[in-house]
């Protein structure tokens, strides 16, 4: 069965300064991909990419068909939901109003209120605070809404730029334990963006590691943290 | 004292029509970050089109709300055609090109219509009303409550529909609002059409106080910027407030300080431009840019 994301050859670049120079990686259905590397190796680049948010080269299938060269918007109406660095609120809307955006790209408009029901069961926060302004909100629930945004669109392919940055380590627990759920019990698949390793190849099923635009080793995602030779080099810790 | 509220009531007629083209000002601005010159030409092009329909001999209202059809129609068009290829110019490209729109719209409205004044007629009876004492034009009184209405139903639309949450949400974060599936293209260029639909209500009801000329929204245009500025660019309840605000001041300054009277009366909106700029840059209602570093 052919994966879910496949990606083939991909090279980016922000003005003349080239980013990617041809990555190879896939994320199979219902799995959880990682891709790790260093600040700078091009991992929200590479995410931006699969989006169409970024002019690129190399081709990106989504369930067998073509999306490089598509418009943003329209890839993410295919269901993939991106949750981008920097989380993306709208911190001028309330938390209930970025919910309801985040289902703006689907194609079936009914049971709103079954899935304001399921995000509010993974993240109770986010109905107390539901009436109140996005950008009020401490970092650790705007990341939770970010992710509750991306839930309300029904995605098939879930994208999480960095979702550990800057948060309490008790927050990333809690919200790689929700992401895994939403994995296990919606058959959403993954494709996780990390610096902590750790964290991610604990959660992923297969990971890649990417060093200055390329991929530089992957693999089954517990043999990369068993290795110690990789470990040691790439992923400090 | 009868006097007194006579000019407040006349203030807040012309007050709402400055609040809705400095609202129409404002939707534009919001969306896209550029003032729009050209919004006060795009109104009176539009009040053309009523007067046309009206001297063809439509009836009153069916000319009115065909011409908000066509003004919402022309504005989306003009964001598509003429603003969307410029779209990631730097700003002042963008100003010029509305400054150009301003102008072109203006001459293309003498060409066809003249330069020469055209009474223009109000629905509303010819009598005064009297509210206790005091003594109000009908067409005052009408022009405010068919403001008052088109405010209210755009109040309802953005605050309520999906469509108008997307085009707020546009407006605000283009990137985040392309990674929820919104066009964020089309989300602009109903802007502008809603905003023409805007200006074409100020225009129409404008129309029969100043009379039809192609350049009578030209001093209505700064006092909608006054009206802006006072609010807040960033605060579309702020505009209208601050067009009430604007229309009243103006009345009574020109009633009660003798040597403005009505000749020097465009000074108290340049004056309160100024006076905004240098105490309160961010107006009455509007949020200062704030940059995280």
């Amino acid at each position: 069965m052919p994966a879910l994301l496949e990606v083939q050859r991909l090279e980016a670049q922000y003005r003349w300064t080239k980013v990617l120079h041809g990555v190879d990686f896939a994320v199979e259905e219902g799995g959880i991909t990682t891709i790790l590397g260093a600040n700078g190796a091009g991992k929200t680049t590479t995410l931006r990419a699969v989006c169409g948010m970024i002019k690129t080269a190399g081709e990106v299938r989504f369930a067998g068909r073509r999306i490089d060269g598509r418009a943003t918007e329209d890839i993410v109406r295919l269901g993939i939901a991106h949750v981008p660095e920097g989380r993306g609120t709208f911190v001028n809307l309330t938390v209930e109003e970025n919910l309801r955006l985040g289902a703006y790209g689907r194609r079936e408009r009914g049971a709103l209120a079954a899935d304001f029901g399921r995000v509010y069961e993974y993240f109770p926060v986010l109905r107390e605070r539901r009436g109140q302004l996005a950008g009020t909100l401490s970092g650790g629930e705007q990341q939770m809404l970010a992710v509750a945004r991306a839930l309300m669109l029904r995605p098939r392919l879930l994208l999480l730029d960095e979702p550990s940055l800057g948060l309490a380590p008790l927050v990333v627990r809690e919200i790689f334990r929700i992401v895994r759920t939403i994995n296990r019990d919606d058959g959403v698949s993954v494709l996780l963006v990390e610096q902590n390793a750790a964290i991610a190849l604990a959660l992923a099923d297969h990971a890649y590691l990417l060093e200055t635009g390329r991929v530089v080793i992957s693999g089954a995602a517990a043999e990369l943290g068993r290795d110690e030779s990789i470990r040691r080099s790439y992923l400090g810790y | 004292m009868d006097i007194f509220f006579q000019q407040v009531v006349s203030g807040l007629a012309t007050g709402g029509i400055y609040g809705s083209l400095a609202l129409a000002l404002v939707m534009i601005y919001q969306a896209t970050d550029v003032v729009n010159y050209a919004q006060g030409n795009m109104a009176m092009f539009s009040t053309y089109i009523a007067w046309s329909m009206l001297d063809a001999g439509w009836p009153y209202w069916l000319a009115f709300f065909a011409t908000l059809a066509i003004a919402f129609v022309g504005g989306v068009a003009i964001e598509r055609i003429v603003i969307r290829p410029v779209e990631n110019a730097p700003i002042l490209s963008i100003v010029i090109v509305s400054i150009g729109l301003l102008v072109i719209l203006s001459s293309v409205a003498g060409w066809i219509y003249t330069y020469t004044q055209k009474p223009f007629p109000s629905p509303f009876p010819n009598r005064p009303v009297k509210l206790g004492n005091v003594i109000v034009g009908a067409h005052d009184i009408g022009a405010i409550t068919v403001t008052l209405i088109v405010l209210l139903l755009l109040y309802l639309f953005f605050r309520y529909t999906t469509l108008g949450l997307a085009m707020r949400a546009a407006a605000q974060n283009p990137v985040s609002s392309r990674l929820v599936g919104i066009r964020v293209g089309w989300m602009l260029a109903l802007g502008w059409g809603l905003a023409a639909l805007v200006g074409a209500v100020a225009g129409i009801m404008v129309a029969p106080v100043v009379f039809l000329d192609p350049n009578m929204m030209g001093g209505i245009l700064i006092y909608a910027f006054a009206s802006a500025t006072l609010g807040g660019f960033t605060s579309p309840g702020g505009a209208v407030v601050g067009g009430l605000i604007v229309g009243v001041t103006e009345n009574l300054v020109g009633t009660y300080v003798r040597f403005i009277g009505t000749e020097l009366k465009l000074t108290v909106a340049l004056a309160i431009i100024l006076i905004v700029l240098m105490v309160k840059p961010s107006g009455l209602f509007g949020r200062g840019t704030v940059h995280r570093v």
